[in-house]
């Protein structure tokens, strides 16, 4: 399925992956529009994550191509690759924070990397930074003084520490009370008006999707099954799309299955 | 069934050769990656903090391993000595116990106890750290923002160890020298001046240099190892256990390899 995208920042041709033989993602084909809040949807298992892992360039796809900003990071050099770490930012449902390293550390880590900006200026940029995400005076903390949500903020802090075009969440909700990832939506919200960062989630929260998302695609077992705005989402009839947005399990155990099993295990035929 | 015996055993000889191999293959890669990176964790000429992080890493590898060290120094001095002394004696060349503890310490005992020792402590702390660092998400985000891992958590830690296992050899044969030297005074009352002659005959520039080379390698297997570990963790905390572990049994056998070929080819070089 392919949706072309006004002014795409990101495309994705015909992106395969497999992993010790298993298909994770089989043909994806999305563009992800400049400016926008795109949302990944999908079940655990979908491939959601591992799609993510190529938009970051992370990992190279079996098959297909990977365009960031005219980056093909397939094919890209070095040199290439380099300028569009520069261009994006993650923020990894873990936090990711560097545990040896004060909250300010960890954002002035990408600052005292990759510019030549003076100590003091990087300390002004780094309390700019973390007072975007209101974490202005906890600065001097260590990551493991912090809250879940207060960590996955000051990992937006550092995220956006370099002035990224593209932003990128790892399920951002994940672990957190509903309070708190409302605020963080709030957040991303506010991260995509205020500085105009085209910004991709990956997420299985669906009310968190439907409030922050421009578009939305959603993925079904290593394949796009749907694209399109929240209206469009919400009158879809693709059967997994509903199912998935009305929460209706999937059957757990097949009986035919089960009883087959005790069927033969009765006989003495040891089941597999 | 005897013939499809026989396949299996080739097929899992081929499969643990192959993976000896791309192991192998592995560490040849890092190393050469961190000889590349080598140069930016030095001071002034190298990247700012990266000499800190090695100064850090200098007084955990080298200055909080020193006392068990020496400890272990003595003890396997007292041990050579004592051991050496009740063979002598019967021959009446009880003096030669200070030049067989010079020598042993020398050429063997101080770089391969120093190695054992910080494979033991560090090279379990190395895996451990990186580990953890791959499990929290934390070596990707270095990636995400466009800092290699080899460089920004190995480097330092490989230019520390350079500098810092040398050092505790040379303190290890004194060490392992002295308690031969206090053995000797207990047992035949030799004098402070006869021992420190016995060793100045005895010692030998060839040995000293030889013995610090060996340590410089054993250096670098247990940097190499330990980090590769941590790198190749899959998984959870479990998964960093299993490293941990795996990277002292590794790296403490490389350690013993190496020093296999070492005084093979001291040996045969006219050293022996």
């Amino acid at each position: 399925m392919t949706e072309k995208a006004a002014d795409p920042v990101i495309s994705l041709r015909d992106v395969a992956v497999t992993y010790d033989g298993r298909r994770i993602l089989d043909g994806v084909n999305l563009e992800i529009t400049r400016g926008e809040i795109t949302v990944l949807l999908g079940g655990s298992g979908s491939g959601k994550s591992t799609l993510l892992r190529q938009i970051i360039g992370l990992e190279r796809p079996n098959a297909g191509r990977v365009i960031v900003n005219d980056i093909d990071l397939v094919r890209c050099s070095p040199g290439e690759l380099r300028k569009f770490r520069r261009s994006v930012g993650v923020a990894f449902q873990s936090a990711a924070l560097f545990n040896s390293l004060s909250i300010e550390d960890n954002i002035s880590l990408p600052l005292r990397e990759h510019t030549r900006l003076a100590e003091s200026t990087i300390r002004l940029m780094v309390w700019l930074k973390l007072a975007v995400v209101g974490l202005a005076d906890s600065g001097k903390l260590n990551p493991q003084a912090l809250s879940g949500g207060m960590k996955k903020r000051a990992a937006v802090a550092r995220a956006i520490a370099l002035d990224p075009e593209i932003l990128v969440f790892d399920e951002p909700s994940a672990g957190l009370d509903p309070i708190v990832a409302a605020e963080l939506d709030e957040l991303i919200i506010t991260l995509k008006r205020a500085f105009g960062m085209t910004i991709v989630v990956v997420t299985h929260d669906l009310p968190s999707a439907f409030r922050i998302a421009d578009r939305l695609a959603m993925l079904y077992q290593g394949s796009l099954i749907a694209v399109g705005t929240k209206e469009e989402f919400q009158s879809s009839t693709h059967p997994r799309v509903r199912q998935f947005l009305d929460r209706v399990a999937d059957p757990v155990a097949e009986e035919s299955r089960v009883d087959d099993y005790f069927q033969r295990y009765l006989e003495g035929d040891s089941p597999k | 069934m005897r013939m499809s015996l026989l396949v299996g055993s080739v097929e899992r000889v081929g499969r643990r050769t192959a993976d000896d191999v791309e192991y192998c293959g592995s560490l040849a890669r890092q190393l050469w990656n961190s000889l590349r990176a080598l140069s930016l964790a030095l001071p002034v000429v190298g990247k700012r903090y990266r000499w800190k992080a090695a100064v850090t890493q200098m007084l955990q590898i080298g200055v909080q391993a020193f006392p068990m060290v020496t400890l272990m120094a003595v003890c396997a001095g007292l041990i050579l000595a004592m051991q050496g002394a009740s063979e002598l004696r019967r021959i009446g060349a009880i003096d030669l116990v200070v030049e067989l503890v010079t020598i042993g310490f020398t050429r063997e005992l101080g770089p391969l106890l120093t190695a054992i020792a910080v494979s033991g402590r560090s090279a379990s702390s190395f895996s451990a750290e990186i580990g953890t660092m791959k499990v929290t998400e934390e070596i990707d985000a270095l990636r995400t923002m466009g800092i290699d891992p080899v460089e920004f958590v190995l480097a330092p830690k490989y230019l520390a160890a350079l500098v810092v296992i040398p050092c505790l050899s040379i303190f290890s044969n004194a060490f392992g020298i002295l308690a031969g030297g206090v053995f000797m005074k207990i047992a035949t009352g030799m004098t402070l001046g006869v021992f420190l002659r016995s060793v100045a005959r005895t010692l030998v520039l060839r040995d000293l240099l030889f013995g610090l080379l060996k340590s410089l390698a054993f250096a670098t297997i247990i940097v190499q190892v330990g980090c590769l570990e941590g790198l190749s963790v899959k998984g959870g905390p479990d998964a960093v256990g299993r490293s941990t572990t795996a990277a002292v049994v590794k790296s403490t056998f490389l350690v013993i390899l190496a020093d296999v070929a070492f005084t093979t080819l001291f040996y045969l070089t006219g050293g022996v």
